[in-house]
């Protein structure tokens, strides 16, 4: 079976951003980028999937700059295949990225697509249930556990109250939460290799879509700065303050 | 202007996020259907139709939408989304499984937990952890959207809109509900608790989070913790507050043996009251906390339970 990874560029998870002056984004410049977590856990999944036999190819893409080619050798240095690039300046969300994937996967027919189910930049956490409604397939996001069986998966899902299990026929979408794996990194011997594997670049004109997006960036602006308060000495105080000062508990 | 907000329940009942989201929708303004979905929900759209600024409850109750499984309720969704100039449904796991899907499928973005209301096509959202608010514009006709409950004061209870039949069933061959394994407590919900008590690795194992009981009890509060608690299998996923887990902003909110890493900031620094105590006083969640204890929370925390 062909398996599709999503993998996205986005800023380290490490790095507190900080907002333009102009308020007209978040300022990247020079800030350290890096495969958004989620899709980490996408790639090792789909890793283990080869290991054990179920997965034939894996296949990493993704929709973005020319510098997104680095998170794709990353992908490749640990376990993937192939890669393919959809270039493009654009600034791309969930339904763009979402449109050039299905695109893809009409044309290469993968029986599993794995996706992080949340971009740690715009939190959006979309993109495989948009792929899902627009290849008609079904879906299991915030996946903790995958197991494929035949011509099903099992998907353990993460919802608000504990835990799901639902079944989905092959192929279908799948999205990873942070329990799914603990990803590995890349050996340097394999970070060499990658650098050989097949790496495709293709625009979205190419695929016949348009990835720009229908929803406007009016401003960004930093959130309300909370004031550190102040230290208390002791528990007793800390109770006299939460009664008599703040008045949160009687 | 009219919208369709979808009802989120569970366990047979009209969820407290449904109402909050109904107060986005006032916000937006224009006429406010709701629509629940499931399987023997009559008793929910009755609690639906007692929501104020609701004109009308629509039901679809059918074995098909049992579960809310993303592939026929989105469906549904879609088929009546041509009546409405906005659907929405509040960032659960249940409204962001089911919403992108609806959008997509009538080839509209969708915009991912709003925190204001601008205008009716403008909203600001939470972006990078919480570490930006962006105000976003949707040019699309229809708008999808899903709603942080924190941001909007629930709706208060006073209605009596007109309850009515849907009758189109989406057919679903793909997916399967297998089980559920739903926590058990007798603790109010995390996002709804007015006081909330969070462990961190700090607590050393999953036994030592009954030192938090006691206080819970006592302050009626719901317990929480990082992910890192979750991680090291001291507790389990559905606790877990922050950028990838709940978004919570009680009255009062307590971080034991928490570092206060961005990722969990994101899903508590809107707590009107915020108390750390933690060992190590550089410890950055001190930045955010309104009262500070630095002390070993072994001591600190049968104390506490003591002086309550
Ligand atoms: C993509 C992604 C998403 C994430 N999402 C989330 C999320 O939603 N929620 C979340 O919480 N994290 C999230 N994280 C993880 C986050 O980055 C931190 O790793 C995590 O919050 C740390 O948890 P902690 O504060 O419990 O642990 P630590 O950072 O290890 O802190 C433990 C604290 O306990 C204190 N301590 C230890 N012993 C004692 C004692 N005896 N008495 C008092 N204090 C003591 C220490 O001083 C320390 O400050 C995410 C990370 C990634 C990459
Ligand atoms: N531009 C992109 N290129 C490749 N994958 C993407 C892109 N945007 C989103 N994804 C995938 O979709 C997941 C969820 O992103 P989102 O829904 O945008 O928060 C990411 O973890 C990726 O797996």
């Amino acid at each position: 079976m062909k398996v599709f990874v999503a993998v996205k560029r986005v800023i380290d998870y490490n790095v507190k951003i900080r907002v333009k002056p102009d308020h007209s984004d978040v300022d990247l410049t020079s800030v350290k980028m890096a495969m958004n977590p989620f899709c980490e856990i996408a790639v090792e999944e789909a890793v283990r999937l080869k290991e054990k036999g179920v997965a034939t190819e894996i296949v990493a893409v993704t929709i973005g700059p020319k510098a997104a080619q680095e998170q794709l050798r990353t992908a490749l240095a640990l376990g993937a295949d192939r890669a393919i690039h959809v270039e493009t300046d654009e600034r791309v969300e969930s339904l763009g990225a979402a449109k050039a994937l299905a695109k893809l996967v009409e044309e290469e027919q993968p029986g599993l697509v794995i996706l992080g189910k949340q971009a740690i930049d715009t939190d959006n956490n979309q993109t495989g249930q948009m792929l899902a409604a627009l290849t008609g397939l079904p879906q299991g996001t915030f996946a903790s556990a995958v197991d494929v069986d035949g011509e099903k998966v099992q998907v353990t899902r993460e919802v608000d109250g504990g835990l799901q299990t639902v079944e989905l026929t092959l192929p279908a979408i799948v999205t990873t939460d942070l329990r799914l794996n603990e990803p590995r990194y890349a050996k340097l011997p394999d970070i060499m290799k990658a650098k050989k594997k097949p790496l495709d670049v293709k625009t979205p004109a190419d695929l016949g879509v348009s990835v720009g997006s229908r929803v406007k960036l009016v401003k960004v602006e930093p959130p309300a700065e909370r004031q550190g308060g102040v230290k208390v000495g002791s528990v007793d105080e800390l109770v006299d303050k939460l009664k008599n000062e703040a008045k949160v508990i009687s | 202007m009219s919208i369709l907000v979808l009802a989120e329940h569970h366990d047979g009942a009209l969820a407290g996020a449904t109402a909050h989201v109904v107060a986005a929708a006032q916000q937006i303004g224009g006429d406010i259907d709701v629509l629940v979905a499931g399987e023997n929900v009559a008793a929910i759209a009755e609690a639906a139709a007692k929501l104020d600024g609701v004109s009308k409850v629509r039901v679809a109750d059918n074995a098909a939408y049992a579960h809310l499984l993303a592939e026929p309720t989105a469906a549904l969704l879609a088929e009546l989304a041509g009546d409405y100039s906005h659907v929405l449904a509040a960032a659960s796991t249940t409204g962001k499984n089911v919403l992108p899907r609806v959008a997509a499928l009538k080839d509209v973005a969708q915009i991912s937990e709003i925190i204001a209301v601008e205008s009716p096509d403008t909203f600001k959202r939470p972006i990078y952890a919480g570490n930006a608010i962006a105000t976003v514009q949707s040019e699309d006709a229809l708008k999808v959207i899903t709603v942080r409950s924190t941001g909007f004061d629930a709706v208060a209870e006073g209605g009596s809109a007109a309850i009515e039949a849907v009758d189109f069933v989406a057919d679903n061959a793909q997916s399967t509900f297998l089980k559920e394994e739903l926590a058990q407590s007798d603790r109010p919900e995390l996002g709804a608790a007015k006081v909330v008590i969070s462990g961190g690795r700090g607590m050393g194992n999953g036994e030592n989070f009954k030192l938090l009981d006691g206080i819970a009890d006592k302050l009626g509060a719901a317990i929480g913790a990082s992910r890192a608690a979750v991680d090291a299998g001291f507790v389990p996923n559905d606790m877990q507050v922050g950028q990838t887990g709940k978004i919570v902003a009680p009255e009062l909110y307590i971080a034991v043996g928490i570092s206060g890493a961005i990722q969990h900031l994101a899903g508590m620094k809107d707590s009107k009251v915020i108390v750390a105590i933690n060992k190590d006083e550089e410890a950055p969640i001190f930045q955010v906390a309104d009262y500070g204890l630095v002390a070993d929370l072994f001591q600190a925390l049968p104390e506490l339970e003591q002086r309550l």
